[in-house]
């Protein structure tokens, strides 16, 4: 997993509410055997219309926010499938943060798995945010370690986050590798359970 | 009843709590609970990175006995006996030959396309008794939630968690809050499961369950079939919920007893022994709780592009502007303009193009049953299905294929005009050759209405078998009240 402990550059604004993984990333981009490439299916019915043509008027289709690298987005980001594409596309285009009142619970933890930050803030720190990212040429300031977005006026919000997870994302650690320390629990664990259920 | 204090060794435990309890292997320090996972279920288009991640380890799959493998979201419905090698989408095509090589790999159980037993995963997994009470049941899908309603605790993981629970056979999980909805009263003839979860999460909203499991109870839940529970069970995702659950009865037992994975002989009055303690205690505490009173439901569809846009199909479509929020009345206004509809209108004003009767919600037997009673009071009147509609009917398995067909309800849908295709996901998700044109308006009986879901400017109405079988022969959405 990739290391997440500061992040500085442009965000857009996505004020719309309940933007679920079909929209992150629609079906036809889940036929791939790999994790990589999928950024160009990010947003696709958003970004292109029906002869492939850049809908101009979609804000990452805008100049201003070329290399954006967070989204603000309306409540309950993330919903819907499971599909891990998700926070994979969101990766390859660029993006590592996003900012949102909440988020779905399969997406949030496939961000985690990714070192892609999902930031909860409450809804009216949310909207303020979307309204000093309108127009571009900006830069925010995410910083996990002090747990705080930083938006171009200076002002500051906090944000909470689970202390496991943040330790996680700081040092980007691989989870397999940290549960295959408990090897012997697991075994111990099946031993036991055999022995409790010998119907199964 | 005033708020209690925490205290552990006194309060009664929910039935998710005892599931949790049961498969702690470890907590560590920073509070995070390795969790063991009785079964793993997969499919071709979440598990190919997973088993890419072992392989670049080195590490092997720690349990191929407990993992399950089956072929469901991109394959075609009908041709399925040429064999994946005749699949025409090159892409799909790959997908489903890496996933024969990755279980053959791995020693996996698996159902190919064509095999009898294959079908959509959360139609196989029950069907073949492998589904069972007091299990941790995950699959790269979050629809995995329809397993809750055998009393497991069962919900959808990502890719790299799919990785997770191949080498460790354990998910790295934080627990959930508990949360009870309580159906009550007897619903009237033409409203069942499929409106319970609608009328539910129009009430709770789509983030309403977020955070939470949710445990169903109540008169209404004990009078369901399995098949309504599952369909319960699968959409409490919809309604954001990490899983939900109903506590297995004497309808759960007799639907388990004597599927190939059941336990046998003996076996089986120590298993039910075993599971008849998966319940809620009655003090149990309940982080939030709601009742819903399904004697007033009417049949209940979708008008928008969120599950949460239910609305009874006596209704009109309601006007952007009622709503309490900027936000909801943003994405209604953006909603009604997708699905090309005028606040105010009725709903039953919406002429469909397209009807599909298919996905983990509603493909079994029991939802072909229902939707073949409407077929056949119609048919009775001389009906078939309406001219410029094109109805499709998937089975959700090979087995619900075969079983329906000794019914003779293949004849009956086909007689009718209704297509009877092969069994898969089909035009839930288009993923494979089915889906929806541009601007085509489809009554559903999947499980999402989110935008380009079942094919790029496609509109859906989501609600029962029943409901969508009616609107087969109306040409619009119809109350399934004037057909029985």
């Amino acid at each position: 997993m990739q290391k997440f402990d500061r992040l500085d550059g442009s965000a857009a604004p996505l004020p719309i509410a309940n933007i679920d993984t079909d929209q992150i990333i629609p079906k036809q981009f889940l036929k791939t055997v790999d994790r990589e490439g999928l950024g160009k299916g990010l947003f696709y019915d958003f970004r292109f219309d029906f002869d492939g043509q850049e809908k101009p008027d979609f804000v990452l289709n805008q100049p201003a926010y070329k290399g954006v690298k967070m989204l603000i987005a309306g409540d309950n980001f993330g919903c819907g499938s499971s599909r891990e594409h998700a926070p994979w596309a969101l990766m390859d285009f660029g993006v590592r943060c996003v900012i949102s009142s909440s988020f779905a619970d399969i997406f949030n933890n496939n961000c985690f798995q990714n070192g892609l930050l999902p930031v909860v803030l409450k809804p009216d720190e949310v909207h303020a945010l979307m309204a000093e990212a309108k127009g571009g040429n900006h830069v925010f300031s995410v910083d996990l370690e002090s747990q705080t977005v930083t938006a171009p006026s200076g002002q500051t919000f906090h944000f909470q986050i689970d202390p496991a997870r943040k330790e996680k994302m700081l040092k980007g650690l691989d989870a397999i590798g940290e549960t295959l320390e408990h090897a012997g629990e697991i075994d111990r664990f099946e031993q036991k359970r055999r022995m409790t259920r010998t119907w199964a | 009843m005033g708020r209690r204090p925490y205290m552990p060794a006194i309060m009664g435990k929910t039935l998710y709590d005892k599931i949790w309890d049961a498969h702690v292997v470890a907590t560590e320090p920073n509070g995070e609970t390795i969790l063991y996972i009785d079964l793993h279920l997969i499919h071709e288009v979440t598990s190919p990175q997973a088993f890419a991640g072992l392989r670049a380890n080195h590490r092997p799959l720690r349990r191929p006995d407990l993992t399950l493998a089956v072929a469901d979201h991109n394959i075609p419905t009908e041709g399925q006996a040429l064999g994946v090698d005749a699949v025409a989408d090159e892409e799909a095509r790959i997908q489903l030959q890496t996933l024969a090589r990755n279980v053959k790999d791995n020693a996996i159980e698996f159902f190919p396309m064509g095999d009898v037993r294959n079908g959509i995963v959360h139609v196989v997994g029950p069907e073949q008794g492998r589904t069972q009470p007091g299990m941790t049941i995950v699959c790269g899908d979050s629809h995995t939630s329809t397993h809750g309603a055998f009393g497991a605790l069962a919900h959808g993981i990502g890719t790299s968690e799919v990785e997770h629970v191949f080498a460790t056979q354990t998910l790295r999980q934080e627990k959930a809050k508990n949360m009870r909805v309580n159906f009550v009263g007897t619903p009237v003839p033409g409203v069942g499961a499929k409106d319970f979860a609608l009328a539910m999460i129009g009430e709770i909203g789509t983030g309403g369950g977020t955070g939470h499991v949710i445990e169903y109870a109540g008169p209404a839940i004990a009078a369901l079939t399995m098949e309504g529970r599952m369909t319960l069970c699968n959409l409490s995702i919809e309604g954001g919920a990490k899983a939900g659950i109903i506590a297995p009865d004497a309808t759960t037992f007799a639907y388990i007893q004597g599927k190939p994975g059941a336990p046998k002989g003996g076996a089986w009055d120590l298993a039910v022994a075993d599971w008849k303690g998966f319940f809620s205690d009655p003090d149990a505490r309940f982080d939030r709780e709601i009742t819903i009173d399904v004697s007033k439901l009417d049949p209940t569809v979708t008008w928008g592009t969120s599950p949460e846009d239910a609305m009874p199909v006596t209704g009109r479509v309601p006007d952007p502007d009622s709503f309490a929020t900027e936000d909801k009345r943003a994405s209604a206004h953006r909603a009604l303009e997708y699905m090309g509809l005028t606040a105010g209108q009725p709903i039953t004003d919406a002429a469909v193009q397209r009807v599909f009767i298919g996905s983990c919600t509603n493909s079994r037997i029991e939802d072909l049953r229902q939707a073949a009673e409407v077929v056949k009071a119609a048919t009775a009147k001389g009906l078939k299905v309406a001219a410029g509609v094109r109805a499709m009917v998937v089975p959700g398995s090979g087995l619900v294929k075969e079983e329906a067909e000794a019914e003779g309800l293949d004849k009956l849908f086909l007689d009718a005009g209704f297509e009877w295709r092969e069994p898969g996901c089909s035009m839930c998700l288009g993923m494979n050759p089915d889906k929806l044109g541009n601007g085509e308006r489809c009554a559903s009986t999947s499980n999402r209405n989110f935008e380009g879901r079942q094919g790029r400017g496609g509109r859906t109405h989501l609600m029962s078998p029943a409901m969508a079988a009616a609107a087969a022969f109306a040409g619009h959405i119809a109350d399934v009240r004037e057909f029985l």
